[in-house]
């Protein structure tokens, strides 16, 4: 499970539509929990390398990683997932977002953004013990 | 004998003993991530191909600056430097149109 705040979740979808028609991206900054559970206390927004093709793709420069996890650590928290918009595109993961994927444990939450309005917003996490067999799992989001 | 720190992302922490960074002894980038692999064995999968080189998607930094466009592995580390492991975060919402 994901919690999150209802400030975090606006405006991570908030994020989807200002960027709309191309794709946002994102880090989850928070806690994991001893029950598996992730809790957000905020996000960091990310700028999108893939000035190629911004519609349909991200990519987030590991130096701005770098610096985001650096401030993280500062404050307590930790990397606990990643999120981006699908523009005019279902709110689930895609075979290339799959393919990318690499935080193992991590949650990857994902905006439809319709015509410029955020509209279904979903978590998947990615499980698995290594790059063959890794998969996304669908993840409740709880709002609090 | 430098001890760079090496910074553990959180997906790769259960094979590190869960810790966050490893202090390894190591001249270069690489002497400190074989340092890093000969007391966590278990990461070498993780990190390395078969062959023995670093997973494509595996980003390695030297403070800022990525170790490509350094020396590579050769790339030499001081006392207070910090090696930063970051799996790359890319995606995308369909096939781009050809």
């Amino acid at each position: 499970m994901l919690r999150l705040s209802a400030s975090v979740y606006l405006s991570l979808r908030e994020h989807g539509e200002e960027i709309y028609p191309h794709e946002c991206c994102g880090v989850l900054l928070g806690l994991f929990g001893d029950d598996g559970v992730k809790t957000v206390s905020r996000i960091a927004r990310c700028g999108n390398t893939r000035a190629d093709s911004p519609h349909n793709r991200y990519h987030i420069d590991p130096k701005e990683l770098i610096r985001i996890q650096r401030e993280g650590r500062e404050r307590g928290e930790d990397i606990v997932g990643f999120y981006h918009s699908h523009p005019d595109h279902p709110a689930r993961w895609s075979p290339t977002d799959l393919a990318e994927a690499h935080w193992f444990g991590c949650s990857y939450v994902i905006t439809s953004v319709e015509k410029g309005k955020a509209v279904l917003t979903h978590s998947f996490e990615l499980v698995g013990g290594d790059e063959p067999d890794k998969r996304f799992e669908d993840e409740k989001i709880e709002r609090f | 004998m430098c001890m760079p720190r090496i910074q553990i992302p959180s997906p790769l922490r259960q094979y590190s003993g869960k810790q966050a960074s490893v202090d390894v002894p190591g001249q270069t980038v690489g002497d400190a991530l074989a340092g890093l692999v000969s007391q966590h064995p278990d990461l070498k999968r993780h990190l390395y191909t078969e062959d023995g080189k670093l997973r494509a998607f595996v980003n390695v930094y030297v403070n800022d600056e990525d170790m490509r466009y350094l020396q590579k592995e050769a790339t030499t580390v001081n006392d207070g430097d910090t090696i930063s492991i970051v799996p790359s975060i890319a995606g995308g919402c369909c096939p781009a149109i050809l």
